[in-house]
């Protein structure tokens, strides 16, 4: 064997280690992609019952309203050309929702004791693989809920009004994948986890815009509504769905505060992104680094 | 030249339990040093608080001269760890595992290709590569585990407990395989609560006990140091108190007996201390026949590390082990533990 198998003590000092760049980072960053996308392929049921919920959530819920008197949810023709933005944000949010469970485990496992223990370019890299890895995820629910609501009728946004979809799933996808690391790191074990994503999950659903419209709530809850994230989801996909010739100015939601233009609703979304990012980071920083 | 590990006064709390009270020794390089020392003697967290895992309340650490608090970038990149419990990513293989790890020490392409077949090779696991690591045997999942901490050859390894739960097999496969690493030229820091292990690893010891260290050397000079040769003495199965007191008084007064402790974990057994010589046994025997004193079982022997620990602490190392093991709280060390 020519190589040592071992180490060399000489070179290993600390002057010929590089500092990390943005190379390094990339590289770890695909690797810890990578792993999840490997485990998602070893064991897909998660990715199929992921799809084939929302699937059923528009066909049976979408035919629970299916006699209502057409116009009665806003402009949208049927309930279920209604209820698909809803499902699209709401099936984002929930698996955006779980990201932190994996990464909890690595920490009950011991498994994350492995990554910390390397010399990381950055440890934001464990968090961005499980944002990426979400994210995809997210975009191939959004695809099959889309690719089925044009089936059952509810029409295809151009692709102006696709490309603003992606850009608005995502950006609750990474907003809420970083609330949930937060937790992932800052909450005990998986138990707790659990619970926390138990209890918000559904009360954020109808507390939005993603069943019925702002109009049906009684003023409390109109204005809960109003300070829920989701609905600035929402309401943007449907608004883009509903109208082909949307524009940033149209007003696209009338919230007890104020009439919420489509560009003013994208702001609200991105800000909270952001400020879920900002929020955690320290949350992140005091555990791993 | 730098030491090539140097812990220093290290000092970490957990709440208002001292884990480690005062820690401190050096590793010189191509070293395989030994940390021995019951269960929850603080040698796990002062091994975490090396691997940057914690941070410690006080003191000061270094690997070849670099400080772990200031520079834990560098001082990772010239470790290797090996958790006692193996975590594995049991859907992946053990080659995806490899490189995922080869992927976080940055190794490029080729290189890392280089390295983990000749990490395969060197621990034998090559036929079991591509299986997923779930399917492993406890000792397969330990040779990976070993694969994956040099797969960017780490000056320093450091293992805690490296056979704890293995079978014999295993065990003198890793305690080899640590030997040939070491004359290779890696710095080797190992914990253990086998006595074993540390005496056929180690060429130098420290023993820790309730945080603190209580003796260090080579396991030779420790074993010199407390002198002597050891009797252990049954009067009976199980020694009734008076009655061990009575023959320890008897014995002590003997010229070759220099101390005599009751073990009343092992029923009231004696342990003495005698000048090493020959007619030691014959004495005690004879001391023994004349009181009227019955004999259940006696052995002489040269002094073992567990007597260093014996001498330095008053209980053996199993003693010390037995009694930590109803007083901790498992469940509660596994939470600090979880990052």
């Amino acid at each position: 064997m020519s190589q040592s198998i071992a180490s060399n003590p000489v070179s290993t000092s600390a002057a010929t280690l590089p500092t990390p760049g943005t190379a390094e980072f990339i590289q770890e960053t695909l690797a810890l992609t990578r792993r999840l996308f490997i485990q998602l392929q070893r064991r897909p049921t998660t990715l199929v019952a992921g799809i084939i919920q929302p699937l059923m959530w528009l066909v049976l819920f979408g035919a629970l309203f299916q006699n209502v008197p057409s116009g009665l949810f806003g402009e949208s023709q049927n309930y279920g050309q209604f209820l698909g933005a809803g499902i699209i944000v709401f099936t984002a949010f929930a698996g955006a929702l779980n990201a932190g469970l994996p990464v909890m485990f690595d920490r009950e496992f011991g498994f994350l004791n492995r990554l910390l223990v390397a010399p990381l370019a950055s440890r934001f890299s464990i968090v961005l693989a499980s944002a990426l890895f979400i994210a995809t995820l997210s975009l191939i629910q959004t695809s099959a809920i889309v690719i089925l609501s044009a089936f059952l009728g509810a029409g295809l946004p151009g692709p102006a009004g696709l490309l603003l979809m992606t850009l608005i799933v995502l950006t609750l996808v990474f907003g809420v994948t970083a609330l949930s690391l937060g937790l992932a790191f800052a909450l005990p074990g998986h138990i707790e986890l659990l619970a926390v994503i138990f209890i918000t999950n559904l009360p954020l659903l109808f507390a939005s815009t993603a069943l019925v419209p702002l109009s049906f709530m009684p003023p409390w809850l109109q204005v809960v509504a109003s300070l829920n994230p989701l609905s600035y989801a929402i309401e943007p996909i449907r608004y883009i769905y509903l109208h082909p010739d949307w524009q940033f100015s149209s007003v696209i939601m009338q919230t007890p505060f104020a009439d919420i233009s489509l560009a003013i609703a994208l702001l609200i979304l991105f800000s909270f992104s952001a400020l879920a990012f900002i929020t955690i980071r320290p949350l992140i920083d005091r555990r791993i680094s | 030249m730098a030491p090539a590990v140097l812990v220093k006064n290290l000092k970490k709390s957990y709440g208002n339990v001292e884990a480690v009270k005062d820690v401190s020794f050096a590793i010189e390089p191509g070293e395989i040093f030994g940390l021995l020392g019951p269960n929850g003697a603080g040698k796990t967290t002062t091994i975490r608080c090396l691997c940057t895992l914690m941070t410690p309340d006080a003191g000061q650490l270094e690997i070849n001269g670099i400080s772990v608090l200031e520079d834990p970038r560098a001082a990772r990149q010239m470790l290797g760890y090996i958790a006692q419990e193996v975590a594995l990513d049991k859907v992946l293989t053990g080659r995806e595992l490899l490189e995922l790890q080869a992927a976080i020490y940055h190794l490029p392409k080729a290189k890392s290709r280089d390295r983990i077949a000749q990490m395969l090779a060197l621990l034998e696991i090559e036929d079991i590569a591509d299986k997923k690591t779930g399917t492993y045997s406890g000792g397969q999942k330990k040779r990976l585990d070993l694969a994956a901490g040099l797969l960017h050859q780490p000056a320093v390894l450091v293992l805690d407990e490296p056979t704890v739960g293995l079978d014999i097999e295993s065990r003198t496969a890793v305690w080899n395989f640590l030997r040939q690493l070491q004359r290779e030229g890696t710095t080797i820091l190992l914990t253990s609560h086998y006595l074993e292990e540390v005496d056929a690893l180690a060429g130098r010891v420290a023993i820790i006990d309730s945080g603190q260290v209580i003796s260090s050397g080579t396991p030779a000079a420790l074993k010199a140091e407390v002198g002597g040769d050891r009797i252990t003495l049954r009067i009976r199965e199980f020694t009734p108190d008076a009655e061990a007191t009575s023959a320890r008084d008897l014995l002590t007064h003997l010229p070759v007996v220099q101390e005599v402790i009751i073990n009343s974990a092992q029923g009231n057994s004696l342990n003495l201390v005698v000048n090493q010589d020959a007619d030691a046994l014959t004495a005690v025997q004879t001391a023994l026949k004349a009181a009227n004193l019955p004999t259940f079982g006696i052995s002489q022997s040269q002094p073992s590390l567990d007597d260093v620990y014996l001498a330095a602490t008053g209980r053996t190392l199993m003693d010390a082990e037995m009694a930590a093991t109803g007083k901790r709280d498992l469940k509660k060390e596994k939470k600090q533990a979880m990052r």
